[in-house]
């Protein structure tokens, strides 16, 4: 069958990430993890669009490895090991220190084991941090907020805004820095500062202002009229919802204290809390515009994350050595099938999923190059 | 459809209320133009339609708004939504979304439209404005003028009865702006839209407006036919002022009606020659500035391709050409601190892109697009002072340029507070300071009135005659025609024609001032020169 470009349901891409990292939640092992990052990798390269979002991945790439080296660095500094059969690496200087600060310890025997554990440590963040990157990769970040209830419309609204802002922040610094040169340079230190922060903030509330007015003089905000019982009932049902929640959080993390606390307080906190936003929905008026869909393509990708952190969770059950593999002896790691199934199975999207619309080619002149506000850009229409 | 009824409006920190006594009835289906100097109200009074005057900018109004029969005071600028579309001066700083057709689909979602609704009017409105190859493009991508047609659909979308537009052509090169009015007027005559608009340059829409509103500066409104209104308003258009001179009665507002009365006058200037005021062509022999072979690029687009350009001593210039032709680019590269990835720009002897920026802005000033970039202070005189520093002059010498170039600018005030015009003259005041040989100024008529504009004109000119050359990047062509000596014309960054201004303005279709459009085939330029020329044919 045919199937049209067109872009996935985001929720479906954040469910699918969200198996995926479930998936990468449950094991230490490094092949699993990087098995977990080449099919991520795999549908991010398939799948996603042109957009600027899209080419974020490889800052979670980055960002994974700073964390892995961060991960090991404080091993190797705090975490001393005095075990007799662990394989020595090196050794660093001990700082002594006082007897208040027992069990912490700076220095001294790095091991082989410590390190390992350490990296494998690592890799498990950076794994879960890429499969958060792919969501933001694939998703629209907008289109995903719309999918906020509808009371909370506005508050996604703000966020969109308030994100959009973000690159022309950049811009106007960029303009300021440039104008500063025509001024003999920006100076330096507190002037330098100022030179720049000045006008980009003056800039910055000229335009939100702008932005605002343009906002409301075209409709945002508008309230249905609402009976005042309808109101009330809203913010009764959320307060006694949040009461709820808290209870059952209580009740979650001091499991000892009250057990009867935690399902009914956060299941019922849970409900109170929906049931005053959809109420509270009713005041927003507002409709969406080419609402995504959501078709078989969205359950299949959804399918296959839900499907890959399932096997997971049941591999490491199974097969907790495999998948959690122990640093002491060291040994070189195995691959359970189990798990392996699992998590190929999670690359289904670069396939199941329709290809991305794909958008004209973007010709910007940077803004930093010409001192030119983008209208002035022209381009062949 | 638009009623003020005993308007008052005064803002918190200004003596005079901006506003006074307003009564003012636009029928609908009139394209209503609003006319007025700088700080005449004509933003206060484009606001107060819809209530964003006082609900966003403060102060206080008094007496009554009724937009289609729903008054101001009681419905806030976002239950008005369905009646007035507004279009900022700025269409860029208003836009809510990334792309062409979620930007237009933006105020329906909140008028809450039924999807289907939403389609059909998103397909019509792309059509009427002729978007619909832009449907999918990111907002920041467009020119001007496809940005201002994109906010003038995302208001239309929503079918008002009223549209509010506030100088909707001043960022845009003359063939882009006639795209905008042609699309304004199209709405006005098929839907029946009642379209208030203000406008600095009258001589681009005067022609279309079936009213005007001319605010004199003292808050009173004068509203009536165009041709009543310019008979008296202290600033007219070149068609209308050359009507005055010539004693047309009624007077001509579109070069058509002006042409069809001026054969008489053609033929009494048929022997006459306007060009003994100008220098009829730059010293040639050592140019201040020479350019050879600029090549400014950002990855694979061609800003600037292989230009050459001399600015003489005493020598106006403009560069012209449509939005993103290559001017800005080609200034900054001459300044020195923008991009250039070949060619070589000699001042004096010496390559400015070389120097140190403090160096640099002694052989070449430039004045950017937006020039409130360059200030950070809070006060004129902290701004002066801090020239005087940078620029190595005695204390008190911007202050004292300033004070030849704009008078009415006190001390105290924040540079964020002044007109347009006034900031301008700071900024010029700031790079003056450093007394470059060469001035470079980017779009500097933008947002200023006919007075401001004749005041730059004269200073400029004052400059050149002080032995600066001076190059002026502009749209503006009535500028052009008053102010410069040659005009050099880009074309998707290569020079396309260049020769005096005479030569290249009198022939171009875009680019001819309105007086040179009347007279063709005589090539007068403006009022002034025809009133000077007349004053010595009959005295």
């Amino acid at each position: 069958m045919h199937r049209l470009p067109r872009p996935l349901h985001p929720g479906a891409w954040w469910l699918w990430a969200a198996g995926l990292a479930v998936a990468a939640s449950r094991t230490t092992n490094p092949l699993l993890l990087l098995l977990i990052l080449a099919v991520a990798a795999y549908v991010v390269t398939a799948r996603r669009t042109d957009a600027p979002w899209a080419r974020a991945f490889r800052f979670y790439l980055t960002f994974g490895l700073v964390v892995i080296a961060i991960r090991v660095i404080l091993r190797c500094i705090f975490g001393g090991d005095e075990s007799p059969t662990s394989h020595v690496l090196a050794r660093l200087p001990e700082v002594p220190l006082p007897a208040w600060a027992a069990g912490v310890r700076i220095g001294g025997r790095i091991s082989v084991e410590g390190v390992l554990a350490a990296t494998y440590d690592g890799l498990r963040l950076a794994t879960l941090l890429c499969c958060v990157g792919a969501a933001n990769t694939l998703a629209n970040p907008k289109r995903a907020l719309r999918m906020l209830p509808g009371a909370l419309y506005e508050l996604g609204m703000a966020v969109v805004v308030a994100v959009s802002a973000a690159p022309q922040l950049v811009e106007s610094t960029q303009r300021v820095a440039r104008a500063g040169r025509l001024r003999g340079g920006l100076g330096r230190g507190r002037r330098a500062i100022r030179t720049i922060v000045a006008p980009v903030v003056h800039d910055a509330l000229d335009r939100s202002l702008a932005l605002a007015a343009a906002m409301d003089s075209r409709g945002y905000g508008r309230r249905t009229a609402v009976s005042p019982t309808a109101r009330r009932t809203t913010g009764a049902l959320l307060v006694a919802g949040l009461i709820g929640l808290c209870l059952g959080s209580y009740g979650l993390l001091s499991a000892s204290d009250a057990p009867g606390l935690a399902l009914p307080g956060t299941a019922g906190g849970v409900a109170l809390c929906v049931l005053g936003l959809a109420l509270g929905s009713r005041r927003v008026a507002h409709s969406e515009y080419r609402p995504d869909p959501w078709l078989w393509p969205e359950w299949a990708v959804v399918g296959s994350g839900v499907a890959a952190g399932a096997l997971l969770v049941v591999a490491s059950h199974l097969d907790p050595a495999g998948v959690v593999p122990p640093v002491s002896p060291l040994h070189w790691p195995s691959l359970p099938l189990l798990a392996v199934v699992g998590v190929l199975i999670a690359a289904a999207p670069a396939v199941a999923a329709p290809p991305p619309s794909s958008t004209p080619a973007r010709r910007t002149k940077p803004e930093a190059g010409a001192s030119r506000s983008p209208r002035e850009t022209e381009l062949a229409a | 459809m638009i009623d003020f009824e005993n308007v008052s409006v005064r803002y918190p920190d200004g003596n005079e209320p901006v506003l006074r006594d307003v009564d003012l009835h636009v029928p609908e289906g009139e394209l209503c133009l609003v006319v007025g100097t700088t700080g005449a109200g004509k933003s206060t009074l484009l606001g107060a339609v819809n209530g964003l005057v006082p609900t966003f900018t403060g102060g206080t109004l008094s007496g009554r708004v009724r937009v289609a029969g729903r008054d101001t005071r009681t419905h806030p600028p976002r239950d008005l939504a369905d009646v007035v579309g507004v279009v900022g001066q700025d269409p860029a700083a208003g836009f809510v979304t990334d792309t062409v057709e979620e930007e237009l689909a933006f105020g329906m979602e909140q008028l809450a439209l039924p999807p289907a609704a939403m389609r059909k009017r998103v397909e019509e409105t792309l059509d009427v404005l002729g978007l619909g190859p832009l449907r999918s493009r990111a907002l920041r991508d467009l020119s001007g003028g496809q940005q201002q047609r994109v906010a003038i659909g995302s208001v239309l979308v929503t079918h008002p009865h009223v549209l509010v537009l506030d100088e909707p052509t001043s960022a845009l090169d003359p063939v882009a702006a006639e795209d905008v009015l042609a699309a304004i007027t199209r709405l006005v005559h098929d839907l029946g839209l009642t379209v208030l608009v203000a406008e600095h340059r009258l001589e681009r829409v005067v022609q279309c407006a079936d009213s005007i509103a001319y605010l004199p500066g003292d808050g009173r409104v004068e509203y009536g036919s165009p041709a009543e209104i310019l008979g008296t308003s202290r600033i007219a258009p070149p068609v209308v002022e050359l009507g005055r001179l010539a004693g047309w009665s009624p007077l001509p507002l579109s070069i058509r009606d002006a042409r069809r009365r001026a054969p008489e006058l053609r033929v009494r200037l048929e022997n006459e020659s306007p060009a003994a005021a100008r220098p009829a062509s730059p010293p040639a022999s050592s140019p201040l500035l020479r350019a050879r072979g600029v090549i400014v690029r950002y990855g694979d687009l061609v800003a600037v391709a292989d230009a050459d350009l001399d600015i003489g001593a005493g020598e106006v210039i403009a560069l012209m050409g449509r939005n993103g032709c290559g001017k800005s680019s080609l200034l900054w590269a001459l300044q020195g601190s923008g991009a250039r990835q070949a060619g070589a720009v000699e001042v004096a002897g010496q390559e400015p892109s070389r120097l140190p920026s403090k160096a640099a802005r002694r052989l070449v000033g430039l004045v950017p697009q937006t020039p409130g970039d360059l200030l950070y202070l809070d006060t004129v005189e902290a701004e002066c002072a801090q020239a005087d520093e940078d620029s190595g002059v005695e204390p008190g010498g911007t202050a004292a340029l300033l004070a030849r170039l704009a008078p009415d600018i006190s001390a105290d005030r924040h540079p964020r507070d002044l007109s347009e015009g006034q900031r301008l003259a700071l900024v010029l005041a700031i790079q003056l300071a450093a007394a470059p040989a060469v001035l470079l100024l980017d779009e500097p008529t933008r947002g200023l009135d006919y007075d401001a504009k004749d005041r730059l004109a004269r200073i400029v000119r004052g400059l050149a005659a002080a032995g600066h050359g001076i190059a002026v990047a502009t749209h503006d062509v009535e500028f052009a025609a008053r102010a410069v000596d040659r005009v050099v014309v880009l074309g998707d960054g290569e020079v396309v024609a260049e020769g005096t201004a005479r030569d290249v303005l009198a022939a171009s279709p875009a680019f001819a001032p309105q007086v040179a459009k009347i007279l063709a085939p005589q090539r007068f330029l403006t009022v002034a020169e025809v009133e000077e020329v007349l004053a010595g044919v009959s005295p």
